[in-house]
């Protein structure tokens, strides 16, 4: 039964690190961009459901729909003024100018909102649970999970049922060919990480209600989401998610063992999975 | 005729060194011109340069009395120059019917050419429409090349080495679809080695060599010697 409930809260728990990974996943798989400051933007949409919520004393939950077209924007004019300035052959130096990026919304947050925790209140909801008779559950963490679920879903049937998801599988097969076509990939990738930051303001509302969180912590979320993308295989959606769950179950598994354990059984659950996948779970037939 | 593609002193380099030195041609409202030439001689450059992929230092390309020099590639494809790129590049990523519908991604407004009509004239596509287009034979991958440009209903269809690695019997069934496609409206130049193809297609050849075009005509005015000439840069004695 303890094991049965360990696994339900790890499967859950997965579910919050697939929101982390599928901007980065979606980012990654159009344009090959490695964004290093993804968690930092985690934590700024964070802040930014924090300030509007304080503001207009909104419910996280509805303050979340208000940062979403903001986060949007951000995405987009940070691709079109500075990402596709450094996209190119050479892969170094997006790598720098988004570790760069990191620092800058990490000390920018320090600044504005001091080194403080925060958290985001949602009220009666965060102590609800529901009982499935052997096991109990948190409404939160499975809120969390279904959302992921919805957000891999929905990006699935965009990338895969839209014009415009045609026209990202095309930039990332041949940007060349692509213009031949009249497609402009400086816009589709503008859109893309708009898209990627929304997702992010869905995962940051989730991270605000579960813990507290300070400027610091987003090089830690780009970890777990990092490693949840490869795990479950470069460029594929289903598999991000997949790999956030192998990495929830790892953590929760761990921590029921020795609660010191948690971090680090994730982390070795991602070492054994590239031991025997070195190219992740469900990795894409043309890479 | 009315001239719709205008190229005059076109150059273009790749660093330092040159591709194109000057070229003029011709496109007439209707025509179809050929392009021969060896390997090298420039021919793809000069499809690249037309369609900006490939930067032009110097001369200009007037589609319709407008200037076009130097768009922007996806400018120039609005504008109403397709180009069918050598090698195909179809998308892995994309179903054949999906490869089909990206050509019309920038199109606004009806033109001739529809998903139905390409599938018309290539029947096979319809048939495989949910394969992988890099799953076709050469020949039908080919087929999905030259229907995904028709889908923006080009003014200017641009041919790039249609026949490159395919059987005689299917370089054949591919230029059985030209009438048709010289029928809805669409103006073609196509860029050959196979010069028999090229000399059966063309109402007017040019031959280039070295960047340069060293030869042009109506085919029934160019003798086997002058082309041969032309094409391998030596004289007859």
């Amino acid at each position: 039964m303890m094991l049965i409930d360990t696994l339900a809260q790890g499967l859950l728990l997965g579910g919050l690190y697939a929101l982390f990974a599928a901007g980065l996943s979606l980012v990654f798989g159009i344009m090959r961009l490695v964004n290093l400051a993804h968690g930092d933007l985690i934590i700024l949409a964070a802040y930014l459901i924090l300030t509007i919520a304080t503001v207009t004393g909104l419910h996280p939950f509805l303050a979340v729909v208000l940062a979403a077209p903001v986060m949007f924007a951000l995405g987009w004019l940070l691709q079109t003024h500075l990402l596709n300035r450094v996209l190119g052959t050479d892969i170094l130096p997006p790598l720098l100018v988004t570790f760069g990026l990191s620092v800058v919304i990490q000390n920018g947050l320090l600044s504005g909102f001091t080194a403080d925790s925060q958290k985001l209140t949602a009220g009666s909801i965060e102590a609800a649970s529901v009982s499935l008779g052997f096991v109990t559950l948190g409404v939160m963490p499975l809120l969390t999970f279904a959302s992921a679920v919805a957000v891999v879903f929905a990006l699935n049937q965009l990338f895969y049922r839209t014009a415009l998801g045609r026209a990202f599988r095309a930039t990332s097969d041949d940007q060349v060919t692509a213009q031949l076509m009249g497609i402009r990939p400086q816009n589709i990738f503008a859109i893309a990480t708009g898209i990627a930051l929304v997702v992010a303001t869905i995962a940051a509302l989730y991270l605000g209600t579960r813990a507290n969180f300070d400027p610091s912590i987003g090089p830690a979320r780009l970890l777990y989401a990092f490693e949840a993308v490869i795990i479950g295989g470069l460029g594929s959606l289903w598999g991000t998610l997949a790999g956030g769950i192998v990495i929830g179950m790892a953590q929760a598994v761990g921590a029921s063992i020795n609660p010191e354990w948690q971090i680090l059984s994730g982390h070795i659950a991602f070492v054994i999975v590239l031991l025997f996948r070195p190219r992740g779970l469900f990795p894409r037939a043309n890479d | 005729m009315r001239a719709l593609l205008q190229i005059a002193g076109l150059t273009a380099h790749y660093g330092d060194f040159q591709a194109l030195f000057g070229v003029d041609l011709t496109l007439d409202e209707g025509a179809t011109v050929a392009i021969i030439g060896a390997n090298g001689a420039g021919k793809t450059t000069l499809m690249r340069a037309i369609t900006g992929v490939a930067k032009v230092s110097a001369g200009s390309v007037t589609l319709a009395g407008d200037a076009i020099t130097r768009l922007p590639a996806p400018d120039i494809l609005t504008r109403g120059i397709a180009m069918v790129p050598e090698g195909r590049r179809l998308f892995p990523s994309l179903t054949v019917e999906e490869n089909l519908l990206i050509g019309a991604h920038a199109r606004k407004g009806n033109g001739f050419w529809t998903l139905e009509k390409v599938q018309t004239l290539f029947p096979i596509l319809k048939e495989r429409r949910h394969s992988p287009g890099t799953a076709l034979s050469g020949g039908q991958q080919q087929m999905v090349a030259i229907g995904r440009a028709l889908m923006s209903n080009p003014r200017v269809l641009l041919c790039d080495e249609l026949s490159l690695g395919l059987a005689p019997v299917v370089i054949k069934e591919i230029y059985a679809a030209f009438p048709q496609i010289k029928d809805s409206g669409t103006s073609i130049i196509v860029v050959e080695q196979d010069i028999g193809q090229a000399l059966r297609v063309a109402d007017h050849v040019h031959c280039m060599m070295e960047g340069r075009i060293t030869l042009s005509g109506r085919p029934a005015e160019l003798s086997r010697d002058a082309i041969h000439d032309a094409y391998f840069g030596v004289s007859h004695a």
